[in-house]
C-alpha cells in the first residue's frame, strides 16, 4: 500500500487499485440488497403468486383493475395533490413569520420535533387525538364542549310517553285533543333514573285552572307502582319542552318546571294538540367519526402535515437566510408594500429552494405507509389504502402474492424515478 | 433536499439577524405583539397531541376508558407509573426495546463506516467509472425500499438470515448507505486539497490519510450521519414488519399487535409509544444541531 510520492501533480489519489478496499464493502452490500433485488422484483412482477409460470403483464393488468388497489392509486393521488403543497405553503408562512421573532429556533424546534419520532408513535398520538368517544379523544371533545354550548344537548336521550302519543316528524302528539282547564298528565318512560336531574321534585298533580291547560310531565316507573300513575317516590321531569298546537300551528311554547309540571295561560278557546317537541329526546352530539370511511384520509394527512411542517420551516428558514438583503431593500427603496416584496422578490428567489422541498415532500408522500397502518382501524383500512400498504399487504398480509406485490413494487418505483432524475440532475449541476 | 446538503450543511437557520421580517413590518409593534401570540398558540397545538399521549400512559387503563387525558387537571391524583412498570416488566416488550438497541447500533456503526470508507474513494482517490459510481448513489437516495422486500426476504431466506437481527441489520444498512456516502462523499469533497496532498507527499498511504486526515476533520459530518441514521433506523416499523420474527422484533412492530383494540387498550399503546419515544427525544433534545442538519441533508430517504 504504501507509496512514495513521486508526483506532486495533485489530483486525487493515483491508483485505482487503491480505491478497492475503500468501495467493495459498501458496493457490496449495495449489489446484493439493493441493485440485484430491483432487477429481481423487475423480472418477478412478469411471474405468478407461485413464480412458476411467466404471465406477461397480467399482474400490472390486474393491479390497474383490482378495486382495493384503484382506491390506493386515487388516494395516492388525493396525498400528492394536497400534502406536499399543503406543508410548503406552511412552511413558506411560518419561516417568514418567525424570521424576526426572537424565540423562532425555540417555535422551529418545537414544530420540529416530531420529526424526530417514529411514524409509528405519531400514528398512536394522533389515533387517540381522533378517537372517536368524547371522553378520549381531544378533538371531538372540543367539538362537543363548543357543539354543548350553543345547542345545548338535550337531557333525556330516547325517553318517549308511555301511551297516548304518537310520534311524528315535529315530536310526540298527543292522540286526543285537549283544551284550556284540562290537566294533562304525561308519564315519559325510556328515562334512566339517574339522567334525571338533581334539582327534580316529586311529580304531584296539579289543579285544574279556569283558562289554562295544565299538566305535568313525570317519570312513570312501572316497576314498583302503578305504570301511568303518580306514585309517591316518582319524580317530575325538569327542562322538558312542550308545545301546544292548533291546526298545524304551535300556538304556545313552554318548559316544565323543576316538579315536571307546565302550564299554559291565556289559550284561546278550542282544542289544542299537546306535542312533546323531538329536540327532547334526541342523542347528545357525540362528535365526529373522524376515524371512517369517509374522513380517514384528511385525518392521516392531518397528522402528516404536524410531523413534516416543522421540516418545510427549517429548510425554508435556511434558504430565507441566503436571500441577498440589497434584493429586498432595493425593492422596498423602489417603493414596494411588503406583499409586494414578498411576492416579487422572496418567492421568486426562494424557488429552488421551494421546489426542492416541494420534491421531497412527494417522494415522502409516495412511500407514505406507518401512517395509515397505524391510524385507519381495520374497517376503515381499505378507504385509507395507499400504494406502499398495498404492496406490503399483497405481498406479506393477507395476499401472499408475490407476483402482484413485485407489480406494484415496480410501479412505486416508476412514480419516484422521476424525482431520481430531478435529483441526479441537480447534483451534476451543482458540480458543473 | 439532499440536493443543497452543501449550502444548509453548517448554517442550519438561526434567526436574530437585524434585518426587517418580511411581513413583519406591516404589522408594525402592535402587529408584532400579536403574531407572536399566534406563534405561541400554533406551538401549543403542536405539542398538545404529544402531551395528550403522555398524560394517558401515566393514567391506568380506568381512568383512560372513563374521561380524557384533559381531566388531569381537575385530578392530578390519578397519575401513576403503573402502566410504565407493568409494560416493562413485561418480558416480551423490554425484549423488544433491547432489540431496538441491538438493530440501531450496528446499523448505525455499519454504515458509518462503509460509508466513510466508500466516500473517501469517491471523493480522493481517481478510479474509472467514479462519476458514474457517484451519479448511481445519487440515484437510490430515493429509492423505495418496497422493490427490495420481496427479492431479499427470498435472499435472506436462502441464507437463513430471515427473522433475525441481522437480517434486520443488514436491510437497513443496505437503504442507509447511499444517502450515508451521499452526505459523507459532500463533505469530503469540500476538504481542502492542500491538506490531502501534503499528507501524500509525506508519504502517507491513502489509509492513513482517511484516518488521520480526513476523519478528524469531518467529525460534525459524522456526527448528523450517526444521529441521523440510528434515529432512522430506531423509527423503522416497515423493515423489521418482514424481516423480523417474534424474538428478533424492534419495539414498534412488538406494539402493532395491541392496535386492535384501540380505545380499551390506551394504556398499553400510550405507554409503549411514549417508551419508544424516550430515545429518540432525548437524543433529538441534546444532539438538535446534528439532527436538524442530517434531515435537512437527506430526507428524501
Amino acid at each position: 500500500m504504501k507509496r512514495l510520492s513521486s508526483s506532486v501533480d495533485a489530483a486525487p489519489g493515483r491508483s485505482p487499485r487503491q480505491a478497492i478496499p475503500f468501495l467493495l464493502p459498501a458496493l457490496v452490500v449495495l449489489a446484493a440488497l439493493v441493485l440485484y433485488p430491483l432487477v429481481f422484483s423487475l423480472i418477478r412482477s412478469f411471474f405468478d403468486a407461485t413464480g412458476d409460470e411467466f404471465v406477461g403483464l397480467s399482474n400490472y393488468v390486474n393491479t390497474f383493475t383490482d378495486k382495493r388497489t384503484l382506491i390506493a392509486f386515487r388516494n395516492n393521488v388525493i396525498w400528492v395533490v394536497v400534502a406536499p403543497a399543503a406543508v410548503t405553503g406552511l412552511g413558506l408562512i411560518f419561516a417568514v413569520l418567525t424570521e424576526r421573532i426572537r424565540w423562532a429556533t425555540a417555535f422551529r424546534l418545537v414544530l420540529f420535533m416530531p420529526m424526530a419520532i417514529s411514524l409509528f408513535a405519531s400514528g398512536i398520538i394522533f389515533r387517540l387525538v381522533y378517537e372517536e368517544a368524547p371522553n378520549q379523544g381531544v378533538v371531538n371533545a372540543v367539538m362537543v364542549g363548543v357543539h354543548d354550548v350553543f345547542s345545548p344537548s338535550s337531557q333525556y336521550p330516547n325517553a318517549r310517553p308511555r301511551s297516548g302519543y304518537t310520534q311524528t316528524e315535529a315530536g310526540f302528539a298527543a292522540d286526543a285533543p285537549a283544551q284550556a282547564g284540562d290537566v294533562i298528565m304525561l308519564p315519559l318512560v325510556g328515562v334512566n333514573a339517574q339522567q334525571v336531574p338533581a334539582q327534580a321534585l316529586p311529580a304531584s298533580t296539579p289543579q285544574a285552572g279556569a283558562g289554562e291547560l295544565r299538566g305535568v310531565v313525570w317519570l312513570d316507573v312501572s316497576l314498583n307502582g302503578n305504570a301511568g300513575k303518580i306514585d309517591g317516590i316518582e319524580r317530575g321531569l325538569p327542562g322538558i319542552a312542550v308545545e301546544a298546537v292548533r291546526d298545524g300551528q304551535v300556538v304556545a311554547r313552554t318548559t316544565t318546571g323543576d316538579d315536571g309540571r307546565f302550564t299554559f295561560p291565556d289559550l284561546a278557546r278550542g282544542e289544542v294538540v299537546v306535542r312533546l317537541p323531538l329536540s327532547n329526546f334526541e342523542l347528545p352530539f357525540r362528535g365526529l367519526t373522524w376515524l371512517g370511511e369517509s374522513l380517514i384520509t384528511p385525518v392521516i394527512i392531518s397528522c402528516w402535515i404536524w410531523i413534516m411542517t416543522g421540516f418545510a420551516i427549517t429548510f425554508i428558514a435556511a434558504g430565507l437566510s441566503a436571500i441577498p438583503r440589497d434584493a429586498l431593500e432595493a425593492a422596498r427603496v423602489d417603493g414596494a408594500t411588503e406583499w409586494q416584496v414578498f411576492r416579487r422578490v422572496t418567492v421568486p428567489l426562494l424557488s429552488p429552494v421551494l421546489l426542492v422541498v416541494f420534491v421531497t415532500l412527494v417522494i415522502n408522500v409516495l412511500k407514505i405507509f406507518e401512517l395509515v397502518f397505524v391510524i385507519a382501524p381495520g374497517s376503515a383500512q381499505e378507504e385509507a389504502n395507499v400504494l406502499a400498504l398495498q404492496m406490503w399487504q399483497v405481498s406479506f398480509g393477507t395476499g401472499g402474492d408475490q407476483g402482484a406485490g413485485s407489480a406494484l413494487a415496480v410501479i412505486l418505483f416508476l412514480l419516484v424515478a422521476p424525482a431520481m432524475l430531478f435529483n441526479i440532475r441537480r447534483f451534476r449541476r451543482e458540480r458543473s | 433536499m439532499t440536493l443543497v446538503a452543501e449550502e444548509v450543511r453548517i448554517e442550519v437557520p438561526v434567526s436574530g439577524s437585524p434585518r426587517r421580517g418580511v411581513l413583519s413590518r406591516v404589522f408594525g409593534r402592535l402587529g408584532n405583539g400579536f403574531m407572536q401570540l399566534f406563534l405561541a398558540v400554533v406551538a401549543v397545538f403542536w405539542l398538545v397531541p404529544v402531551f395528550g399521549l403522555l398524560i394517558a400512559s401515566l393514567r391506568d387503563e380506568q381512568a383512560n376508558t372513563a374521561s380524557g387525558w384533559w381531566t388531569i387537571f381537575t385530578k392530578p391524583a390519578e397519575l401513576t407509573l403503573r402502566n410504565y412498570a407493568e409494560l416493562v416488566a413485561n418480558q416480551a416488550v423490554w425484549q423488544s426495546f433491547l432489540n431496538t438497541f441491538y438493530i440501531a447500533v450496528p446499523a448505525t456503526v455499519l454504515v458509518v463506516v462503509m460509508a466513510s470508507l466508500a466516500s473517501y474513494a469517491l471523493s480522493w482517490i481517481e478510479f474509472p467509472g467514479r462519476e458514474t459510481l457517484t451519479v448511481v448513489v445519487v440515484g437510490l437516495l430515493v429509492m423505495p425500499i418496497q422493490v427490495a422486500l420481496i427479492p431479499v426476504a427470498k435472499l435472506f431466506g436462502a441464507f437463513g438470515l430471515f427473522g433475525t437481527i441481522t437480517g434486520v441489520v443488514l436491510f437497513h444498512v443496505a437503504f442507509g448507505l447511499p444517502f450515508a456516502i451521499f452526505l459523507l462523499r459532500n463533505f469530503f469533497a469540500g476538504i481542502p486539497r492542500d491538506l490531502i496532498e501534503a499528507a501524500r507527499m509525506d508519504g502517507a498511504t491513502e489509509w492513513v490519510i482517511f484516518k488521520r486526515v480526513v476523519l478528524p476533520v469531518a467529525k460534525p459530518a459524522i456526527a448528523s450521519l450517526t444521529i441521523f441514521q440510528f434515529l432512522w433506523v430506531w423509527n423503522d416499523l416497515l423493515v423489521a414488519l418482514v424481516f423480523a420474527d417474534q424474538d428478533s422484533a424492534p419495539i414498534t412492530v412488538a406494539l402493532r399487535a395491541q392496535l386492535r383494540q384501540f380505545g380499551t387498550n390506551i394504556d398499553v399503546l400510550a405507554t409503549g409509544a411514549f417508551l419508544s419515544m424516550i430515545v429518540p427525544l432525548a437524543v433529538f433534545l441534546v444532539f438538535q444541531k446534528y439532527f436538524v442538519q442530517g434531515v435537512l441533508a437527506g430526507s428524501t430517504k
